[in-house]
Protein backbone atom coordinates (compact mmCIF):
# COMPACT_ATOMS: atom_id res chain seq x y z
CA UNK A 1 0.00 0.00 0.00
CA UNK A 2 1.52 3.29 -1.12
CA UNK A 3 -1.28 5.56 0.06
CA UNK A 4 -4.44 5.40 2.12
CA UNK A 5 -7.87 5.83 0.58
CA UNK A 6 -8.82 9.16 2.13
CA UNK A 7 -11.12 12.04 1.32
CA UNK A 8 -8.40 13.31 -1.05
CA UNK A 9 -8.77 10.23 -3.21
CA UNK A 10 -12.57 10.58 -3.21
CA UNK A 11 -12.13 14.21 -4.27
CA UNK A 12 -9.74 13.08 -7.01
CA UNK A 13 -12.41 10.70 -8.33
CA UNK A 14 -15.07 13.40 -8.24
CA UNK A 15 -12.79 15.73 -10.23
CA UNK A 16 -12.21 13.00 -12.82
CA UNK A 17 -15.99 12.67 -13.16
CA UNK A 18 -15.84 16.00 -15.00
CA UNK A 19 -14.35 14.20 -18.03
CA UNK A 20 -17.00 11.50 -17.90
CA UNK A 21 -19.68 14.21 -17.95
CA UNK A 22 -17.98 16.15 -20.77
CA UNK A 23 -17.60 13.04 -22.95
CA UNK A 24 -21.23 12.10 -22.25
CA UNK A 25 -22.42 15.58 -23.28
CA UNK A 26 -20.32 15.46 -26.46
CA UNK A 27 -21.81 12.05 -27.28
CA UNK A 28 -25.33 13.24 -26.51
CA UNK A 29 -25.23 16.48 -28.54
CA UNK A 30 -23.14 15.14 -31.43
CA UNK A 31 -24.95 11.82 -31.46
CA UNK A 32 -28.31 13.61 -31.41
CA UNK A 33 -27.37 15.60 -34.54
CA UNK A 34 -26.00 12.52 -36.33
CA UNK A 35 -29.13 10.62 -35.22
CA UNK A 36 -31.41 13.23 -36.83
CA UNK A 37 -29.53 12.86 -40.13
CA UNK A 38 -29.59 9.05 -39.89
CA UNK A 39 -33.35 9.05 -39.20
CA UNK A 40 -33.95 11.58 -41.99
CA UNK A 41 -32.08 9.41 -44.50
CA UNK A 42 -33.96 6.35 -43.28
CA UNK A 43 -37.38 7.81 -44.16
CA UNK A 44 -36.25 9.46 -47.41
CA UNK A 45 -37.73 8.57 -50.80
CA UNK A 46 -34.38 7.46 -52.22
CA UNK A 47 -33.43 3.84 -51.89
CA UNK A 48 -29.68 4.49 -51.77
CA UNK A 49 -30.02 6.94 -48.88
CA UNK A 50 -32.18 4.49 -46.95
CA UNK A 51 -29.66 1.70 -47.57
CA UNK A 52 -26.78 3.89 -46.32
CA UNK A 53 -28.71 4.69 -43.15
CA UNK A 54 -29.60 1.02 -42.54
CA UNK A 55 -25.99 -0.14 -43.08
CA UNK A 56 -24.67 2.60 -40.77
CA UNK A 57 -27.01 1.66 -37.92
CA UNK A 58 -26.41 -2.06 -38.44
CA UNK A 59 -22.63 -1.71 -38.31
CA UNK A 60 -22.66 0.27 -35.06
CA UNK A 61 -25.24 -2.00 -33.43
CA UNK A 62 -23.45 -5.22 -34.43
CA UNK A 63 -19.88 -4.52 -33.30
CA UNK A 64 -18.66 -3.89 -29.75
CA UNK A 65 -18.15 -0.27 -28.73
CA UNK A 66 -14.69 -1.22 -27.48
CA UNK A 67 -13.66 -2.47 -30.94
CA UNK A 68 -15.06 0.71 -32.52
CA UNK A 69 -12.93 2.71 -30.07
CA UNK A 70 -9.80 0.70 -30.92
CA UNK A 71 -10.48 1.15 -34.63
CA UNK A 72 -10.80 4.92 -34.24
CA UNK A 73 -7.73 5.07 -32.01
CA UNK A 74 -5.37 2.96 -34.13
CA UNK A 75 -7.01 3.96 -37.41
CA UNK A 76 -5.77 7.53 -36.97
CA UNK A 77 -2.42 6.30 -38.33
CA UNK A 78 -4.36 5.45 -41.47
CA UNK A 79 -4.98 9.15 -42.18
CA UNK A 80 -1.49 10.05 -40.94
CA UNK A 81 -2.37 11.38 -37.49
CA UNK A 82 -0.96 10.49 -34.08
CA UNK A 83 -3.41 8.43 -31.98
CA UNK A 84 -5.18 10.66 -29.48
CA UNK A 85 -7.56 9.16 -26.87
CA UNK A 86 -9.82 12.22 -26.71
CA UNK A 87 -10.28 12.58 -30.47
CA UNK A 88 -10.85 8.84 -30.88
CA UNK A 89 -13.31 8.69 -27.97
CA UNK A 90 -15.26 11.78 -29.07
CA UNK A 91 -15.50 10.52 -32.67
CA UNK A 92 -16.52 6.99 -31.65
CA UNK A 93 -19.12 8.08 -29.11
CA UNK A 94 -20.70 10.62 -31.48
CA UNK A 95 -20.93 8.08 -34.33
CA UNK A 96 -22.07 5.24 -32.05
CA UNK A 97 -24.76 7.27 -30.22
CA UNK A 98 -25.80 8.67 -33.60
CA UNK A 99 -26.66 5.16 -34.77
CA UNK A 100 -28.73 4.38 -31.67
CA UNK A 101 -30.44 7.80 -31.65
CA UNK A 102 -31.11 7.40 -35.36
CA UNK A 103 -32.90 4.14 -34.65
CA UNK A 104 -34.93 5.71 -31.80
CA UNK A 105 -35.93 8.73 -33.94
CA UNK A 106 -36.80 6.51 -36.91
CA UNK A 107 -39.12 4.45 -34.71
CA UNK A 108 -40.92 7.59 -33.52
CA UNK A 109 -41.19 9.05 -37.04
CA UNK A 110 -42.54 5.79 -38.44
CA UNK A 111 -45.23 5.58 -35.76
CA UNK A 112 -46.85 8.72 -37.22
CA UNK A 113 -49.63 7.44 -39.52
CA UNK A 114 -48.79 7.37 -43.22
CA UNK A 115 -52.03 9.22 -44.01
CA UNK A 116 -50.50 12.38 -42.54
CA UNK A 117 -47.65 12.22 -45.08
CA UNK A 118 -50.17 11.82 -47.87
CA UNK A 119 -52.30 14.65 -46.50
CA UNK A 120 -49.23 16.91 -46.37
CA UNK A 121 -48.35 16.05 -49.95
CA UNK A 122 -51.91 16.84 -50.93
CA UNK A 123 -51.55 20.22 -49.21
CA UNK A 124 -48.41 20.88 -51.25
CA UNK A 125 -45.80 20.48 -48.49
CA UNK A 126 -42.37 19.25 -49.52
CA UNK A 127 -40.50 16.37 -47.80
CA UNK A 128 -38.51 18.46 -45.32
CA UNK A 129 -41.49 20.75 -44.66
CA UNK A 130 -43.67 17.75 -43.83
CA UNK A 131 -40.96 16.40 -41.56
CA UNK A 132 -40.43 19.73 -39.78
CA UNK A 133 -44.01 21.00 -39.52
CA UNK A 134 -46.10 17.83 -39.26
CA UNK A 135 -44.11 14.75 -38.28
CA UNK A 136 -41.37 15.92 -35.90
CA UNK A 137 -43.67 17.89 -33.54
CA UNK A 138 -45.62 14.68 -32.97
CA UNK A 139 -42.60 12.37 -32.96
CA UNK A 140 -40.66 14.29 -30.30
CA UNK A 141 -42.87 13.33 -27.32
CA UNK A 142 -42.73 9.70 -28.47
CA UNK A 143 -38.94 9.67 -28.70
CA UNK A 144 -38.36 11.46 -25.39
CA UNK A 145 -38.47 8.45 -22.99
CA UNK A 146 -36.09 6.21 -25.01
CA UNK A 147 -33.80 9.20 -25.65
CA UNK A 148 -33.44 9.91 -21.93
CA UNK A 149 -33.05 6.16 -21.34
CA UNK A 150 -30.23 6.03 -23.86
CA UNK A 151 -28.48 8.92 -22.08
CA UNK A 152 -28.02 6.50 -19.17
CA UNK A 153 -26.39 4.03 -21.57
CA UNK A 154 -24.07 6.78 -22.84
CA UNK A 155 -22.91 7.79 -19.35
CA UNK A 156 -22.19 4.16 -18.45
CA UNK A 157 -20.47 3.32 -21.72
CA UNK A 158 -18.03 6.25 -21.47
CA UNK A 159 -16.25 4.09 -18.87
CA UNK A 160 -15.03 1.93 -21.77
CA UNK A 161 -13.00 4.92 -23.06
CA UNK A 162 -10.69 4.32 -20.08
CA UNK A 163 -9.38 1.27 -21.98
CA UNK A 164 -7.83 3.47 -24.70
CA UNK A 165 -6.27 5.65 -22.02
CA UNK A 166 -8.78 8.43 -21.53
CA UNK A 167 -8.38 9.76 -17.99
CA UNK A 168 -12.02 9.78 -16.92
CA UNK A 169 -13.39 8.43 -13.67
CA UNK A 170 -13.02 4.67 -14.40
CA UNK A 171 -9.36 5.04 -15.37
CA UNK A 172 -8.65 7.26 -12.38
CA UNK A 173 -10.22 4.55 -10.23
CA UNK A 174 -7.88 1.83 -11.53
CA UNK A 175 -4.92 4.16 -10.91
CA UNK A 176 -6.04 4.90 -7.35
CA UNK A 177 -6.71 1.19 -6.80
CA UNK A 178 -3.13 0.31 -7.74
CA UNK A 179 -1.65 2.77 -5.24
CA UNK A 180 -4.10 2.33 -2.34
CA UNK A 181 -5.00 -1.36 -2.76
CA UNK A 182 -8.52 -0.75 -1.47
CA UNK A 183 -10.65 -2.12 -4.35
CA UNK A 184 -13.87 -2.27 -2.38
CA UNK A 185 -13.69 1.38 -1.33
CA UNK A 186 -12.38 2.63 -4.68
CA UNK A 187 -14.79 0.81 -6.97
CA UNK A 188 -17.63 1.22 -4.47
CA UNK A 189 -17.11 4.99 -4.61
CA UNK A 190 -16.93 4.98 -8.41
CA UNK A 191 -20.08 2.87 -8.61
CA UNK A 192 -21.79 5.40 -6.32
CA UNK A 193 -20.65 8.26 -8.59
CA UNK A 194 -22.03 6.57 -11.71
CA UNK A 195 -25.23 5.71 -9.85
CA UNK A 196 -25.64 9.35 -8.82
CA UNK A 197 -25.27 10.40 -12.48
CA UNK A 198 -27.50 7.69 -13.97
CA UNK A 199 -30.31 7.08 -11.50
CA UNK A 200 -31.99 10.50 -11.84
CA UNK A 201 -31.95 10.03 -15.63
CA UNK A 202 -33.44 6.53 -15.28
CA UNK A 203 -36.20 7.85 -13.02
CA UNK A 204 -36.92 10.66 -15.49
CA UNK A 205 -37.09 8.19 -18.39
CA UNK A 206 -39.51 5.99 -16.43
CA UNK A 207 -41.71 8.97 -15.55
CA UNK A 208 -41.81 10.18 -19.18
CA UNK A 209 -42.67 6.65 -20.30
CA UNK A 210 -45.59 6.39 -17.87
CA UNK A 211 -46.88 9.83 -18.78
CA UNK A 212 -46.78 8.87 -22.47
CA UNK A 213 -48.65 5.56 -21.99
CA UNK A 214 -51.21 7.33 -19.81
CA UNK A 215 -51.85 10.04 -22.42
CA UNK A 216 -51.94 7.53 -25.27
CA UNK A 217 -54.44 5.20 -23.62
CA UNK A 218 -56.81 8.14 -23.00
CA UNK A 219 -59.61 8.24 -25.54
CA UNK A 220 -58.95 11.04 -28.03
CA UNK A 221 -61.80 13.48 -28.63
CA UNK A 222 -63.93 13.15 -31.74
CA UNK A 223 -63.04 9.61 -32.79
CA UNK A 224 -65.50 7.26 -34.44
CA UNK A 225 -67.48 4.95 -32.09
CA UNK A 226 -65.71 1.84 -33.37
CA UNK A 227 -62.33 3.32 -32.53
CA UNK A 228 -63.54 4.27 -29.06
CA UNK A 229 -64.18 0.61 -28.45
CA UNK A 230 -60.67 -0.26 -29.58
CA UNK A 231 -59.13 2.42 -27.42
CA UNK A 232 -60.77 1.06 -24.31
CA UNK A 233 -58.57 -2.05 -24.53
CA UNK A 234 -55.64 -1.15 -22.27
CA UNK A 235 -52.26 -0.84 -23.91
CA UNK A 236 -50.06 -3.84 -22.96
CA UNK A 237 -47.39 -1.52 -21.62
CA UNK A 238 -49.94 0.30 -19.45
CA UNK A 239 -49.74 -2.50 -16.91
CA UNK A 240 -45.97 -2.11 -16.60
CA UNK A 241 -46.24 0.43 -13.79
CA UNK A 242 -48.75 -1.60 -11.82
CA UNK A 243 -46.38 -3.64 -9.71
CA UNK B 1 -4.01 8.06 -46.55
CA UNK B 2 -1.77 6.91 -49.39
CA UNK B 3 1.10 6.26 -46.95
CA UNK B 4 -0.76 3.47 -45.21
CA UNK B 5 -0.31 -0.02 -46.62
CA UNK B 6 -2.65 -2.71 -45.38
CA UNK B 7 -1.10 -5.99 -44.31
CA UNK B 8 -3.68 -8.58 -43.41
CA UNK B 9 -1.13 -11.41 -43.78
CA UNK B 10 0.07 -11.41 -40.15
CA UNK B 11 -3.57 -11.36 -38.99
CA UNK B 12 -4.72 -14.33 -41.04
CA UNK B 13 -1.53 -16.26 -40.22
CA UNK B 14 -2.90 -16.53 -36.69
CA UNK B 15 -6.38 -17.70 -37.56
CA UNK B 16 -6.11 -20.45 -34.96
CA UNK B 17 -5.83 -17.88 -32.19
CA UNK B 18 -8.77 -15.98 -33.65
CA UNK B 19 -10.86 -19.14 -33.78
CA UNK B 20 -10.01 -19.89 -30.15
CA UNK B 21 -10.95 -16.33 -29.16
CA UNK B 22 -14.23 -16.63 -31.04
CA UNK B 23 -14.98 -19.92 -29.29
CA UNK B 24 -14.31 -18.31 -25.90
CA UNK B 25 -16.53 -15.33 -26.75
CA UNK B 26 -19.35 -17.68 -27.72
CA UNK B 27 -18.83 -19.66 -24.52
CA UNK B 28 -18.91 -16.54 -22.33
CA UNK B 29 -21.96 -15.21 -24.17
CA UNK B 30 -24.04 -18.38 -24.13
CA UNK B 31 -23.19 -19.29 -20.51
CA UNK B 32 -23.97 -15.80 -19.23
CA UNK B 33 -27.18 -15.72 -21.29
CA UNK B 34 -28.30 -18.99 -19.69
CA UNK B 35 -27.39 -17.87 -16.14
CA UNK B 36 -28.76 -14.38 -16.73
CA UNK B 37 -32.06 -15.74 -18.02
CA UNK B 38 -32.36 -18.06 -15.01
CA UNK B 39 -31.67 -15.15 -12.64
CA UNK B 40 -34.14 -13.03 -14.60
CA UNK B 41 -37.03 -15.51 -14.42
CA UNK B 42 -36.51 -16.25 -10.72
CA UNK B 43 -35.90 -12.57 -9.98
CA UNK B 44 -39.03 -11.45 -11.82
CA UNK B 45 -41.22 -14.03 -10.08
CA UNK B 46 -39.79 -12.95 -6.72
CA UNK B 47 -40.19 -9.30 -7.64
CA UNK B 48 -43.84 -9.76 -8.72
CA UNK B 49 -45.18 -12.34 -6.27
CA UNK B 50 -42.61 -12.54 -3.46
CA UNK B 51 -42.90 -11.01 0.02
CA UNK B 52 -42.26 -7.29 0.21
CA UNK B 53 -38.67 -7.41 1.59
CA UNK B 54 -37.63 -9.79 -1.22
CA UNK B 55 -39.39 -7.67 -3.82
CA UNK B 56 -37.62 -4.52 -2.56
CA UNK B 57 -34.23 -6.25 -2.44
CA UNK B 58 -34.67 -7.39 -6.04
CA UNK B 59 -35.72 -3.88 -7.08
CA UNK B 60 -32.53 -2.52 -5.47
CA UNK B 61 -30.42 -5.16 -7.29
CA UNK B 62 -31.97 -4.21 -10.63
CA UNK B 63 -31.52 -0.45 -10.11
CA UNK B 64 -27.97 -0.81 -8.81
CA UNK B 65 -26.80 -2.93 -11.75
CA UNK B 66 -28.68 -0.99 -14.41
CA UNK B 67 -27.25 2.35 -13.29
CA UNK B 68 -23.56 1.42 -13.05
CA UNK B 69 -21.20 0.43 -15.88
CA UNK B 70 -20.36 -3.21 -16.60
CA UNK B 71 -16.66 -2.33 -16.49
CA UNK B 72 -16.92 -1.08 -12.90
CA UNK B 73 -18.94 -4.17 -11.89
CA UNK B 74 -16.22 -6.30 -13.44
CA UNK B 75 -13.44 -4.47 -11.57
CA UNK B 76 -15.42 -4.68 -8.35
CA UNK B 77 -15.89 -8.46 -8.60
CA UNK B 78 -12.40 -9.18 -9.88
CA UNK B 79 -10.49 -7.06 -7.36
CA UNK B 80 -12.75 -7.36 -4.31
CA UNK B 81 -13.53 -11.08 -4.09
CA UNK B 82 -9.90 -12.10 -3.33
CA UNK B 83 -10.11 -9.83 -0.28
CA UNK B 84 -13.11 -11.83 0.91
CA UNK B 85 -11.06 -15.02 0.58
CA UNK B 86 -12.59 -16.06 -2.75
CA UNK B 87 -9.92 -16.39 -5.39
CA UNK B 88 -11.44 -16.42 -8.88
CA UNK B 89 -9.65 -16.76 -12.19
CA UNK B 90 -10.31 -13.90 -14.59
CA UNK B 91 -12.52 -16.22 -16.66
CA UNK B 92 -14.65 -17.17 -13.65
CA UNK B 93 -14.90 -13.51 -12.57
CA UNK B 94 -15.97 -12.63 -16.11
CA UNK B 95 -18.74 -15.27 -16.19
CA UNK B 96 -19.93 -14.29 -12.71
CA UNK B 97 -20.07 -10.55 -13.50
CA UNK B 98 -21.68 -11.02 -16.92
CA UNK B 99 -24.39 -13.24 -15.40
CA UNK B 100 -25.14 -10.84 -12.54
CA UNK B 101 -25.20 -7.99 -15.06
CA UNK B 102 -27.58 -9.65 -17.52
CA UNK B 103 -29.65 -11.04 -14.63
CA UNK B 104 -30.68 -7.51 -13.61
CA UNK B 105 -31.79 -6.56 -17.13
CA UNK B 106 -33.56 -9.90 -17.58
CA UNK B 107 -35.38 -9.46 -14.24
CA UNK B 108 -36.72 -6.10 -15.39
CA UNK B 109 -37.72 -7.43 -18.83
CA UNK B 110 -39.54 -10.51 -17.49
CA UNK B 111 -41.18 -8.40 -14.78
CA UNK B 112 -42.68 -6.13 -17.43
CA UNK B 113 -43.97 -9.24 -19.24
CA UNK B 114 -45.54 -10.57 -16.03
CA UNK B 115 -47.17 -7.21 -15.36
CA UNK B 116 -48.79 -7.32 -18.80
CA UNK B 117 -50.55 -10.64 -18.07
CA UNK B 118 -54.23 -9.80 -17.39
CA UNK B 119 -55.24 -10.33 -13.73
CA UNK B 120 -58.39 -12.15 -14.86
CA UNK B 121 -56.24 -14.86 -16.37
CA UNK B 122 -54.59 -15.56 -13.02
CA UNK B 123 -57.98 -15.50 -11.26
CA UNK B 124 -59.31 -17.99 -13.81
CA UNK B 125 -56.40 -20.28 -12.97
CA UNK B 126 -57.18 -19.98 -9.25
CA UNK B 127 -60.85 -20.75 -9.78
CA UNK B 128 -59.82 -23.88 -11.70
CA UNK B 129 -57.97 -24.96 -8.55
CA UNK B 130 -54.45 -24.85 -10.03
CA UNK B 131 -51.53 -24.71 -7.59
CA UNK B 132 -49.57 -21.45 -7.45
CA UNK B 133 -46.61 -23.23 -9.12
CA UNK B 134 -48.81 -24.27 -12.04
CA UNK B 135 -50.38 -20.80 -12.28
CA UNK B 136 -46.97 -19.09 -12.37
CA UNK B 137 -45.46 -21.59 -14.78
CA UNK B 138 -48.29 -22.03 -17.31
CA UNK B 139 -50.54 -19.01 -16.94
CA UNK B 140 -48.06 -16.25 -16.12
CA UNK B 141 -44.59 -17.18 -17.38
CA UNK B 142 -45.44 -18.66 -20.79
CA UNK B 143 -47.39 -15.63 -22.09
CA UNK B 144 -44.95 -13.28 -20.33
CA UNK B 145 -41.91 -14.88 -21.99
CA UNK B 146 -43.67 -14.82 -25.32
CA UNK B 147 -44.43 -11.11 -24.92
CA UNK B 148 -40.88 -10.19 -23.93
CA UNK B 149 -39.02 -12.52 -26.32
CA UNK B 150 -37.98 -9.70 -28.72
CA UNK B 151 -36.80 -7.45 -25.86
CA UNK B 152 -34.94 -10.34 -24.23
CA UNK B 153 -33.10 -11.39 -27.39
CA UNK B 154 -32.17 -7.75 -28.07
CA UNK B 155 -30.64 -7.69 -24.59
CA UNK B 156 -28.81 -10.95 -25.38
CA UNK B 157 -27.23 -9.31 -28.43
CA UNK B 158 -26.06 -6.38 -26.27
CA UNK B 159 -24.64 -8.94 -23.85
CA UNK B 160 -22.70 -10.63 -26.65
CA UNK B 161 -21.16 -7.28 -27.60
CA UNK B 162 -20.56 -6.52 -23.92
CA UNK B 163 -18.37 -9.61 -23.48
CA UNK B 164 -15.59 -7.66 -25.26
CA UNK B 165 -15.27 -5.57 -22.08
CA UNK B 166 -13.99 -8.52 -20.03
CA UNK B 167 -10.73 -8.20 -21.96
CA UNK B 168 -10.03 -5.43 -19.42
CA UNK B 169 -9.29 -8.09 -16.77
CA UNK B 170 -7.44 -10.26 -19.30
CA UNK B 171 -10.11 -12.94 -19.49
CA UNK B 172 -9.46 -14.87 -22.68
CA UNK B 173 -11.85 -14.01 -25.50
CA UNK B 174 -11.85 -12.44 -28.95
CA UNK B 175 -11.02 -8.87 -27.93
CA UNK B 176 -8.29 -9.97 -25.52
CA UNK B 177 -6.75 -12.17 -28.24
CA UNK B 178 -6.85 -9.17 -30.57
CA UNK B 179 -5.12 -6.94 -28.01
CA UNK B 180 -2.50 -9.66 -27.62
CA UNK B 181 -1.91 -9.86 -31.36
CA UNK B 182 -1.56 -6.06 -31.55
CA UNK B 183 1.33 -6.16 -29.09
CA UNK B 184 3.11 -8.80 -31.15
CA UNK B 185 2.51 -7.68 -34.72
CA UNK B 186 1.66 -3.95 -34.54
CA UNK B 187 -0.86 -4.38 -37.38
CA UNK B 188 -3.42 -2.88 -35.00
CA UNK B 189 -5.83 -1.36 -37.54
CA UNK B 190 -6.00 -4.54 -39.64
CA UNK B 191 -6.50 -6.68 -36.54
CA UNK B 192 -9.40 -4.61 -35.21
CA UNK B 193 -11.03 -4.46 -38.65
CA UNK B 194 -10.88 -8.26 -38.79
CA UNK B 195 -12.27 -8.57 -35.27
CA UNK B 196 -15.09 -6.12 -36.08
CA UNK B 197 -16.03 -8.26 -39.10
CA UNK B 198 -16.05 -11.41 -36.94
CA UNK B 199 -18.30 -9.79 -34.31
CA UNK B 200 -20.57 -8.47 -37.05
CA UNK B 201 -21.03 -11.92 -38.60
CA UNK B 202 -21.59 -13.56 -35.21
CA UNK B 203 -24.22 -10.97 -34.25
CA UNK B 204 -26.08 -11.45 -37.55
CA UNK B 205 -25.99 -15.23 -36.99
CA UNK B 206 -27.42 -14.78 -33.48
CA UNK B 207 -30.17 -12.48 -34.80
CA UNK B 208 -31.22 -15.13 -37.33
CA UNK B 209 -30.97 -17.90 -34.72
CA UNK B 210 -33.13 -15.94 -32.26
CA UNK B 211 -35.74 -15.32 -34.96
CA UNK B 212 -35.87 -19.02 -35.84
CA UNK B 213 -35.86 -19.86 -32.13
CA UNK B 214 -38.88 -17.60 -31.68
CA UNK B 215 -40.73 -19.38 -34.47
CA UNK B 216 -39.90 -22.75 -32.99
CA UNK B 217 -40.71 -21.77 -29.40
CA UNK B 218 -43.89 -19.82 -29.96
CA UNK B 219 -44.94 -21.01 -33.42
CA UNK B 220 -44.72 -17.48 -34.76
CA UNK B 221 -45.23 -16.44 -38.30
CA UNK B 222 -41.88 -15.39 -39.80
Amino acid sequence: MLRDFTFNEVWFLILATKWTVILSLVAFVGGGIVGLVVAGLRVSRFRTLRAISIAYVRFFQSTPLLIQLFMAYYGSAFIGLRPDPWAAAALTFVLNSGAFFGDIFRGSIESIPKGQWEASTALGLRFLQTLRLVVIPQAVPLSLPPTVGFMVQIVKSTSVASLIGLNEVARTATTINTITFEPMLVFGTVAAIYFALCWPLSLLAGRLERRLTASRSRIPRGVAPLEVGLNEVPHPAAGASRL
Amino acid sequence: MQDYVFHFGPVFARWEDLAWGLWRTLELSVLSMAFGLAIGVLGAVGRSFGPRPLSLALAAYVELIRNTPLLIQLYFVFFTLPFLGLRLSSDAAAILTLSIHLGAYATEIVRAGIAAVPVGQIEAGKSLGLSSYRIIRHIVLVPAMRAVYPAMTAQFILQLLGTSIVSAIAAEELTAIANNMVMQSFRSFEIYITIAVIYFVVVQAFIVAFRLGGVWLFRWKV
